[in-house]
């Protein structure tokens, strides 16, 4: 469930960057203020574990299909939320950068649904409040259970309105919410009956270990803290309703291509006027390029109806337009290689 | 996944890595401007609205260029766009079924909305996937660390992704070799069943455990004072700047100008 950069708008990844780079920060900061040198390796050494650990494909029972850990919810088990969280932030980073899985400037998105909601908020409002110190067995089978299950459920949640609100693709929100949620119920059940699984097995082996996040006293939320977390919550939410602002653009301003005629004459004066002079301006731009894709480059903004509207003739230059770049950039990387080899040292063998 | 698809996928891994040791006009270029650069190129990709297809193609170009003057071979970058399975395809397969207006047509085949957002969806997918393993193939994930610590990175973060990167192998093979043992005691199962997943889990977590004491032990024995120092220093010359300025001046003309287009309108007339 890693969002894609083939399915995020620039404004969601830019949003989503800012709100985990903010929690990344604060995170480095809440660590340095309690310095302990043990750490450094340890949080090293959990995220490779935590990559391989996505290696071992088991069965589910009764289903016929496999699954995997995320891991995102034992390592806040293991060192807290701080630390699992730039944990999970530098696994996903790699994940993008070598396995192409979800993409770089999607990074944002996914470190926010996969990362920030399960150390965040799954982990100090359910796992916390459930678990306490010292769990029993069965007490931290359902803490681990329902914070794994409301962490995914958030998480796909997030991928669900970030691909409506990026509007890459034409799936309705109530389309896409049947589509996703139930599948991540699942999984959600599955990671944490594995991650119980893991806990305890260390928790009988090695008793003395202290894990950061299950067996140290868990302090439930102050209210300052958590007045603190709903208000980061209601940034996030506002950063949201302002995506939806700048993502309408895609067919707001085509409106306004088209209206663009009308609106001149009866702008009225002042500060207003000036804002819509400043759109005018930038609308005018972007008719001129629809008027360049109707393939008619002088005619009114209205002659052509909807875009996208093609006829034949014209996407037949496209095609050919199309191929000419294709054989373009072929050209341009064969003369690059030739030219590569031409330049290169002879090896020193 | 088999223990031997896990060896597979990691020495496609490690030559990644690897491919960046080379001495390429790509690989001299700052690893700053490099960082950049591709952020630019993903950002302008991202911007096309949902129906764009031809006005993405000439953006092929930055990717190509790093392809063949980082004489990165083409197999794995094209074996990685094959392998995974992404959310993107999945979801833009649901495309055709969804949006149906004709567009025009071919032959017998009648061109909708939905094909050119389903294939428009692929492009991107390829486009920047395709630009964010190059970075890397050409850059490494050393000079890419320390370029995000001069981007003001959090230093905890940016040693996590180096020491994360340093034991990935490590604890990877140690996940093989499980994989192997098990297949081996249980051929009728291949896949561990859950419980076992979660007990064989727990002992590998266990031997993580002891591993990140043994290797504070090490970084003590060798002086660590709570500090890591990244040793590496970066020069940025004009040439770096200039391979900045020139590609996102590239991709500016390319996000205004739909130039496969303009080619075709230049060389066939306007269609009318």
């Amino acid at each position: 469930m890693h969002m894609s950069d083939a399915l995020v708008s620039p404004a969601v990844a830019a949003s989503m960057w800012a709100t985990t780079a903010g929690a990344s920060a604060l995170s480095a900061r809440a660590l340095r203020r309690r310095p302990d040198d043990r750490r450094v390796p340890l949080m090293g050494v959990l995220g490779a574990f935590v990559f391989a650990a996505q290696m071992v494909n088991f069965s589910i029972p009764g289903t016929g299909s496999s699954g995997h850990l995320c891991g995102g919810l034992l390592l806040t088990i293991l060192l807290g939320p701080a630390a699992a969280f730039l944990v999970m932030v530098s696994v996903l980073t790699v994940q993008a950068l070598f396995f192409a899985d979800g993409g770089l400037l999607a990074l944002g998105c996914n470190v926010f649904n996969l990362g920030f909601l399960t150390s965040f908020v799954a982990y100090p409002l359910v796992f916390a409040p459930l678990a306490r110190t010292r769990p029993t067995r069965g007490r931290l089978a359902l803490a681990t259970v329902l914070a794994s299950v409301v962490g995914l459920q958030l998480g796909s949640l997030g991928v669900v309105l970030e691909t409506v609100i990026s509007r890459r693709t034409s799936l309705s929100l109530d389309a896409f919410l049947v589509l996703m949620q139930p599948i991540h119920l699942a999984i959600g059940v599955v990671e944490g009956l594995v991650t119980t699984a893991v806990v305890l097995f260390i928790r009988d082996a090695r008793p003395d270990l202290v894990l950061a996040g299950s067996d140290a006293p868990v302090p439930p939320p102050s209210p300052r803290r958590f007045a603190a977390g709903v208000l980061l919550a209601a940034a996030v939410a506002a950063g949201v309703l302002s995506w939806f602002a700048s993502s309408a653009p895609d067919g707001l301003e085509w409106s306004l291509a088209r209206a663009s005629a009308g609106a001149k004459a009866n702008a009225p004066p002042g500060a207003l006027h000036s804002l819509f002079a400043m759109i005018q301006e930038r609308t005018a731009v972007l008719a001129r390029e629809a008027r360049l894709r109707a393939g008619d480059p002088e005619g009114p903004d209205t002659a052509r109806g909807r875009w996208p509207q093609v006829d034949a003739t014209v996407s037949l230059s496209g095609l050919a337009g199309a191929a000419l770049t294709l054989a373009l950039a072929g050209l341009l990387a064969a003369g690059l290689r030739l030219v590569r080899r031409r330049s290169r040292p002879p090896s020193p063998q | 996944m088999r223990a031997d698809g896990i060896t597979a996928a990691l020495s496609h891994l490690g030559r990644l890595d690897e491919l960046a040791g080379a001495n390429t006009p790509i690989g001299r270029v700052d690893p700053r401007a490099k960082l950049v650069t591709t952020l630019a190129f993903l950002v302008t990709v991202a911007s096309y609205g949902r129906h764009e297809l031809s006005a993405l193609l000439p953006l092929a170009a930055y990717p190509i260029f790093l392809l063949a003057l980082g004489d990165v071979p083409l197999r794995p970058i094209l074996w990685r766009l094959a392998l995974v399975s992404p959310f993107a395809v999945l979801v833009g397969t649901f495309e055709p079924l969804l949006d149906r207006q004709p567009l025009g047509a071919l032959g017998p085949v009648v061109l909708t909305a939905g094909w050119l957002s389903f294939a428009s969806i692929l492009l991107r997918f390829a486009l920047s996937v395709s630009a964010a393993l190059l970075l890397v193939a050409t850059t490494g994930l050393d000079a890419v660390a320390a370029a995000l610590a001069w981007f003001r990175v959090p230093k905890v973060l940016v040693v996590q992704l180096l020491f994360l990167y340093r034991y990935l192998f490590v604890l990877s093979e140690e996940v093989a070799r499980a994989l192997r043992a098990h297949a081996l005691r249980s051929p009728s199962h291949p896949r561990p069943r859950m419980r076992v997943a979660g007990s064989m889990l727990g002992q590998i977590l266990l031997r993580t455990l002891d591993r990140a004491q043994r290797i504070h032990a090490a970084m003590l024995c060798r002086g660590f004072d709570g500090h890591v120092r990244l040793g590496r220093s970066l020069h940025a010359g004009s040439s770096d700047a200039a391979f900045m300025a020139g590609w996102c001046a590239f991709f500016g003309v390319c996000r205004l100008v739909d130039i496969p287009r303009v080619l075709g309108v230049a060389l066939f007339g306007a269609g009318r």
